[in-house]
């Protein structure tokens, strides 16, 4: 047995299929301990921890934080002897940062070892056929074949020897090749010439073929271990026999405007979430967006005296803080607007998790501030300024993201003045606030040069209509014009 | 070897304002041990049964060393899941004095009912702790003799045991195996979450009515998986009891000392014909329900840090410390066995032998039958079709 041993991504929660690589703990060349905790990731049920199978050195780390990663897949390996001297192939990976890239011959050092007794020659991660493992930078050598113990006197190599099927690399980007257009044979009156037996298919594809006329058995199947799919026989029944793209030959000098200048990126993680919720919302929600523009230098003049005063010379103070206010007194002088659209009720909740939309490098995630109306204006900017370090450092959890009430967005941040936000699920009001610029603006019947912003309120016009909509709008602007009369006239 | 004398004599019945300063909002926790180490004498249950936990030295050092080897095998178990060589694990990490407490209240002619989570309990009948580890590798179906160890196999149907536990008192009572101190006591293990189920109010009911020796032994640890115990209960679980007509107790489930006692009084109460009782153990389950869940998804760090300070190991080190009983190297032996044993356990975990696929007809019936030999006959000659069969 080899002195290096490859570790893959077990099934970390009963029939998972993949994980989301979120940090590592250990880098290449580090000396680490049995069960000493190497690897964060996240799979759809939980992030955790993975502890160290082996003690050793670490030798390669084959995928870098935030990839998504197949259950099998190696992710590390791990010289379990590093006293005993270098390795035999000078090519193994060494020093050389935190992700080198294995070339194939040092990986053919590595000798993929299967864990003990878990994964046997042939299954996802072990040595495929060849006697070496292909490796894509990135992502790991995936060996996904059939492993179907030879019959005795059985007819070898039936509806395609097992080598033959692409690995399906669904990770992989642009893989048109790899998804073999189904040759269709099709064969009157729907009945195939005999049981398709021997090609691996659904009952329910089965039947469909059956339906449809084709025969199975005439097909390469595109889907796990070269099952023949739903789609490959519906494409074969189509007669769309159309042979691969033969993109590569017909290339030429002449600027081409086909799949190898297009990028395609798997939708997954934050992104896939933030979509699914965009488009629940969207199309669940009546929304309406309505926008009121506002003098807030009265409101910035204070947030300087603010920021002038003892206690608060630590403090973080951002014009948001004082949005967020804002927000929290109209909402209790319109308890309406912090409400769920429960289907045959409405809930209206006596708390608000004051959610805030942070732009993080792994996307739009909208932590919120639990019960952020009871907190003091102090313990509010503690908990935004707290709230959004957490965001960029990449620790929120999902307690954090869950249970949001209402909804701040910042798109301030980024130079614009104002947009129509659409609500995340579950809730009823949502406030873009945009970027404070210097304007001209008639004060006191003259014009003068004041700073002003615009604030773009979107809600769920099933609860809340056009007029209860407005006075939230007006209050929070009401607030923001003038926050010490707003204070003394409403609290 | 410094052994010092307790001093319980002096310390006397300080049970109830100890026990409502360490319980909080809760008087009629029964308490032995604080979470800071000071033992306390005896207590004053709420139907006025008094508990006290006179152990010896050697005694204490025991339930301290069950409580360190029981941990750190469950943390093994959870390693090996982690690194794909369980499909699964239920930690017990946090319950580890309320189930070696009543554990070792067991005697030995007592039979167990157990969860898929007491392998606390299990560690304590003499069970080699590889049973378990086998079921959730799926290479066996838990492997131990039931009836050898008085300790039924892991029940994954949430509560189910119950009633089988009841039956089983039942027929305690109808052999006439009890009613002197050498009589059989039978305990089942569940959790709050079981509580809602309809088969544990069953269990109440028919234990109750038929007086069986039984004692229902509740792990409260806060959390039917995601569900907090106020989505279970609106009174505390203990008093439910009442309502089926046996008493009922609370006890800190994180005191083993209290766990044993309180376990060993509602054992003996049985074997002697006093009918069924309900133990709430209070505590906390400190990790996930099962490798497959995440806790920070449902429940807030702080009230974890809050229970972290009330560890049922810390105060049992507290306690020999304080009382010095041990010497200096005694915390640093048992942490050796503890590293030794789970390295064991470890290896022979990735050692254990894939089972041959006809064996799944062995234990179907114990003296086999017909149509099964048929069955078997048929799946050899299947086997047999593929080559390099060894058959």
């Amino acid at each position: 047995m080899s002195r290096v041993k490859t570790f893959n991504l077990p099934d970390l929660g009963e029939g998972l299929t993949e994980g989301e690589i979120l940090s590592w703990l250990v880098k290449v060349d580090d000396i680490i301990e049995l069960n000493q905790p190497i690897v964060e990731v996240e799979t759809a049920k939980a992030a955790v921890e993975i502890p160290a199978k082996w003690a050793g050195r670490v030798q390669a780390i084959f995928h870098p934080e935030g990839t998504t990663v197949e259950v099998g897949s190696p992710i590390i390996s791990i010289d379990t002897d590093p006293d005993a001297g270098p390795l035999d192939d000078p090519q193994a990976p060494s020093a050389g940062g935190d992700l080198p890239t294995p070339s194939a011959a040092s990986l053919a050092a590595v000798e993929v070892a299967p864990a003990e007794g878990a994964v046997e020659p042939g299954l996802i991660g072990g040595p495929a056929p060849g006697g070496r493992t292909a490796v894509l930078v990135g992502y790991g050598p995936r060996t996904t074949t059939a492993k179907r113990r030879p019959r005795k006197g059985a007819v070898p190599a039936q509806a395609g020897a097992a080598p033959a099927i692409p690995a399906q690399a669904t990770t992989a980007p642009a893989v048109p090749a790899q998804v073999a257009p189904a040759r269709a044979v099709p064969v009157p009156n729907g009945h195939a010439a005999g049981p398709a037996t021997g090609v691996l298919a659904k009952p329910p594809v089965r039947k469909l073929a059956r339906d449809l006329g084709v025969d199975l058995r005439a097909l390469t199947g595109s889907g796990p271990l070269g099952s023949v799919t739903r789609e490959d026989v519906q494409r074969a029944a189509a007669g769309a026999v159309a042979e691969p793209e033969s993109v590569a030959t017909t290339a030429t000098a002449a600027a081409s405007f086909g799949a190898d200048r297009e990028q395609r990126i798997p939708v997954k993680g934050v992104r896939k979430l933030t979509a699914e919720n965009m488009s629940r919302s969207a199309f669940t929600a009546p929304h309406v967006t309505e926008f009121l523009t506002v003098d807030v230098t009265r409101a910035m003049k204070a947030l300087d005296r603010l920021r002038g005063r003892r206690e608060w010379r630590e403090v973080r103070i951002s014009p948001l803080l004082l949005v967020a206010k804002a927000v929290l007194l109209a909402v209790k002088r319109h308890p309406m607007v912090n409400s769920t659209w429960a289907g045959d009720e409405i809930v209206v909740k006596e708390y608000v998790n004051l959610g805030i939309a942070a732009a993080t490098e792994r996307g739009l995630i909208v932590p919120n501030v639990k019960d952020a109306g009871r907190l003091t204006l102090r313990e509010l900017a503690d908990a935004l300024t707290d709230l959004v370090q957490t965001a960029k450092a990449g620790r929120t959890t999902p307690a954090d993201m869950s249970g949001g009430t209402l909804t701040i967005t910042n798109v301030g941040v980024f130079g614009v003045d104002s947009g129509t936000p659409i609500l995340p699920p579950g809730e009823s009001a949502i406030l873009a606030f945009g970027a404070i610029r210097e304007m001209p603006w008639v004060h006191k019947g003259k014009v003068r040069p004041r700073q002003v912003t615009t604030l773009g309120l979107s809600f769920d016009h099933r609860i809340i209509d056009g007029e209860l909509g407005s006075k939230f709008l007006r209050d929070i602007g009401d607030f923001l014009s003038d926050p010490e009369a707003a204070l003394l006239a409403w609290t | 070897m410094a052994k010092g004398d307790p001093g319980v004599s002096t310390r006397g019945r300080r049970a109830a304002p100890r026990s409502r300063k360490a319980a909080g909002a809760d008087p009629d926790l029964v308490q032995l041990l604080t979470p800071e180490g000071e033992r306390i004498d005896s207590v004053t249950g709420p139907d006025g049964t008094v508990y006290r936990a006179d152990l010896t030295d050697d005694e204490y050092r025991g339930l301290y060393r069950d409580l360190v080897l029981v941990r750190k095998l469950d943390a093994e178990a959870t390693a090996l899941q982690r690194q794909g060589e369980l499909g699964l694990w239920a930690s017990l990490l946090g319950q580890e004095a309320a189930q070696v407490g009543s554990g070792r209240a067991l005697r030995t002619q007592d039979m167990a009912f157990p969860t898929y989570r007491e392998h606390g309990v299990l560690y304590c009948r003499g069970i080699d702790p590889i049973m378990p580890l086998g079921l959730f590798r799926g290479v066996d179906q838990g492997g131990w003799d039931p009836n050898e160890f008085k300790f039924n196999m892991y029940t994954i149907v949430i509560g189910a045991q119950t009633l089988h536990a009841t039956g089983y008192a039942m027929g305690v009572t109808m052999d006439g195996r009890m009613g002197g101190d050498d009589g059989e006591a039978v305990i089942a293990y569940f959790g709050d979450g079981a509580t809602s189920q309809g088969d544990v109010n069953e269990a109440f009911v028919w234990a109750s009515v038929f007086n069986a020796p039984l004692v229902f032994f509740c792990q409260n640890n806060q959390y039917a998986i995601s569900e907090p115990l106020e989505r279970q209960t609106r009174v505390p679980l203990y008093q439910r009891a009442a309502g089926f007509g046996f008493p009922g107790v609370r006890v800190d489930g994180n005191d083993v000392l209290a766990s044993y006692a309180v376990t060993r009084t509602a054992l003996d109460n049985a074997r002697h014909g006093q009918g069924p009782s309900l133990i709430e153990a209070y505590t906390y389950r400190m990790g996930a329900h099962t490798t497959s869940d995440d806790p920070t998804r449902y429940r807030i760090a702080s009230e974890v840090e809050a229970w972290q300070a009330k560890d049922p190991i810390a105060r049992m080190k507290a306690f020999l410390t304080k009382q010095q009983l041990v010497d200096d190297d005694f915390f640093a032996e048992v942490d050796e066995q503890a590293r030794r044993e789970s390295l064991h356990l470890r290896e022979r975990v990735l050692a254990m032998p894939n089972p041959e696929p006809v064996t799944m007809f062995d234990h179907v019936y114990p003296n086999g039958s017909p149509l099964l030999d048929e069955q078997r006959a048929t799946f050899n000659r299947y086997m047999d079709s593929f080559e390099g069969s060894a058959h």
